[in-house]
């Protein structure tokens, strides 16, 4: 990523993007549109985990926060979906805050451990509040904009949205902000020594990341018209990570490519066999024997080898 | 500039610092010196504000700065470098003094330009000042040992310290390379008129370019003064230095 020459390419994408719906199934088109919502969640996963080094291991619950705030406002409130929307992954954002300055006081693990408890508390107060966000049935069928309405709709929508949301975080992380973030990742005593706030900044970047959670979570609604409660289910959280680790975690597209690997697998493995975890299993060790730093970061270190090569001559 | 008063810190039992006192004057090249675990590295701890003290005082320019995080020390004009090499190995030379010189200009919150439209200037004549300039795009887990503890030195630098503090800056070096080091703190105290404080065990270094010796056994301060005083000190000599060795 980055510079002049991956602007093509990226240009290339998005054209395929825009036409692929003329050409492919419904169910394709669906899929898609799953995958980026997926990718981006997991991106913003990232943002925190790979970028900012922080233990964010229940991620999910600010993704099903979002998607949770839109669904109800928009369902049983009945506000406007737009602004539904709008407001969705500011609910998640607000939820990060909170969480963030309980849990930022902790190091490392110990953050990750008592950021799951907290998020497991938010999980049975939404599975267990049958009159307001439906328990453990969810709430299907919200009704959205017809604009966005049709399976083409949701698939602009998402990949404008998405397209948006991690242009963003591309800009943040290549910024002074980001490389701060980077800094403490590697060195946070080191950081403490060069008069950075390292909680302050740590703060801002789990904001940061529940947001774009939150945005995700409204994709799905979009996409799908429901929510549910497994949304903000642990297992989800651990699903978005192996998303991140098998794509590549220090690369900025490694958790969208590793989104589409894993969807994938799940669509189509699962037709033909139900312990389609079974296959995600042996992918994921040999990932984690050949290719610790991911699909994505092999690519690199083998492009980066190519061109230092040339230089070398 | 500094005076440190009555200091103490202790860990689970055991006394690291105890009772510690210390004074740097203005502009001066002050080292402290004592036996392994004599506390020296605790003390620069407990006066950045990495550790927090159980007792005792610190006063910087005389204002009392005692328990303040280490990044409110930082801004008010102290900074380090640390005795373990302690950078961001991910990032390029470059990078990492980038990072240091945003902290100290307060732009660690801008969050939409690119990191590489800013301060590059200050950056390069860090490099420049330093002699790394030539080693700005390596990764600097793939420098040599002695340049990454000349990279720590310019990480601190970056933030325009008015005291600069030094743990062990020639640790591990070679000959040549402590060599360098030896100029470059020279250097630094008579072209930026900064004031200096290190602790180090290379004896040769320490009479070489130390205005004031500071001398610390198990914990505490036995003596304060200049080299030759430091020498004479029949408390220094039975404590460490030993007779007439290391001179």
């Amino acid at each position: 990523m980055g510079g002049k020459k991956s602007i093509i390419p990226l240009l290339l994408v998005a054209i395929l993007l825009v036409f692929l719906p003329f050409s492919l199934p419904r169910f394709y088109t669906y899929l898609i549109s799953l995958i980026v919502t997926m990718g981006l969640l997991s991106t913003s996963l990232n943002f925190a985990l790979g970028y900012g080094g922080i233990y964010q291991l229940h991620h999910g619950v600010f993704y099903g926060t979002g998607a949770y705030a839109a669904a109800v406002m928009i369902a049983k409130l009945g506000y406007n979906p737009w602004f539904a929307f709008i407001i969705g992954p500011l609910v998640a954002a607000a939820l990060s805050l909170v969480m963030g300055i309980i849990c930022i006081r902790l190091s490392k693990l110990y953050f990750g451990m008592l950021q799951i408890s907290l998020g497991s508390l938010v999980w049975a107060i939404v599975y267990r509040w049958y009159g307001f966000t439906g328990g453990d049935d969810g709430i299907h069928g919200i009704s959205v904009p017809s604009m966005i309405g049709s399976t083409k709709g949701a698939y602009y929508f998402t990949m404008i949205v998405a397209g948006l949301a991690m242009f963003f975080m591309y800009r943040i992380l290549h910024s002074p902000f980001g490389s701060t973030l980077q800094g403490i990742r590697d060195n946070a005593v080191r950081s403490q020594a060069i008069g950075v706030n390292v909680r302050r900044h740590q703060l801002t970047a789990l904001v940061m990341a529940g947001f774009f959670a939150g945005v995700a979570g409204v994709l799905f609604v979009v996409v799908d018209n429901s929510v549910f409660p497994n949304m903000l289910f642990w297992t989800l959280s651990l699903e978005i990570t192996i998303m991140a680790l098998l794509g590549g975690w220090f690369t900025f597209l490694g958790p969208m490519l590793g989104a589409a690997i894993i969807v994938l697998l799940r669509t189509f493995v699962s037709t033909v066999t139900e312990y389609w975890t079974f296959a995600l299993g042996i992918l994921l060790m040999l990932v984690i024997l050949f290719l610790p730093e991911g699909v994505l970061g092999k690519v690199f270190e083998i492009w980066k080898r190519r061109t230092s090569a040339e230089i070398r001559g | 500039m500094l005076e440190v008063k009555g200091l103490s810190k202790s860990f689970g039992g055991f006394l690291a610092v105890n009772k510690a006192t210390l004074e740097v004057r203005k502009g001066e090249i002050v080292a402290v010196i004592g036996p392994n675990g004599a506390g020296k590295t605790t003390l620069f701890n407990l006066v950045t504000g990495i550790l927090k003290p159980d007792e005792g005082q610190v006063l910087f320019k005389g204002e009392e700065i005692t328990g303040l995080p280490a990044y409110k020390t930082c801004k008010k004009g102290i900074t380090r470098s640390f005795q373990v090499v302690n950078i961001f190995s991910r990032l390029t030379v470059f990078e990492n003094v980038r990072i240091s010189v945003l902290s100290q200009q307060g732009k660690t919150y801008h969050w939409f330009k690119p990191s590489r439209e800013f301060v590059n200037e200050e950056t390069s004549e860090i490099l420049k000042s330093v002699g790394l300039i030539n080693r700005k795009y390596n990764v600097c887990g793939a420098l040599s040992h002695g340049d990454q503890k000349v990279l720590e030195i310019a990480i601190a630098l970056a933030g325009k310290p008015e005291l600069l503090i030094l743990d062990e800056p020639t640790a591990g070096m070679s000959p040549e390379e402590t060599a360098r080091c030896i100029d470059l703190i020279k250097q630094l105290s008579q072209s930026l008129g900064l004031t200096i404080l290190f602790c180090e065990h290379d004896m040769e270094l320490v009479f070489a370019i130390a205005q004031e010796i500071m001398v610390m056994v198990r914990g505490s301060t036995i003596a304060q003064g200049p080299p030759d005083e430091v020498r004479r000190n029949q408390q220094v000599q039975d404590a460490y230095l030993g007779g007439d060795e290391g001179c």
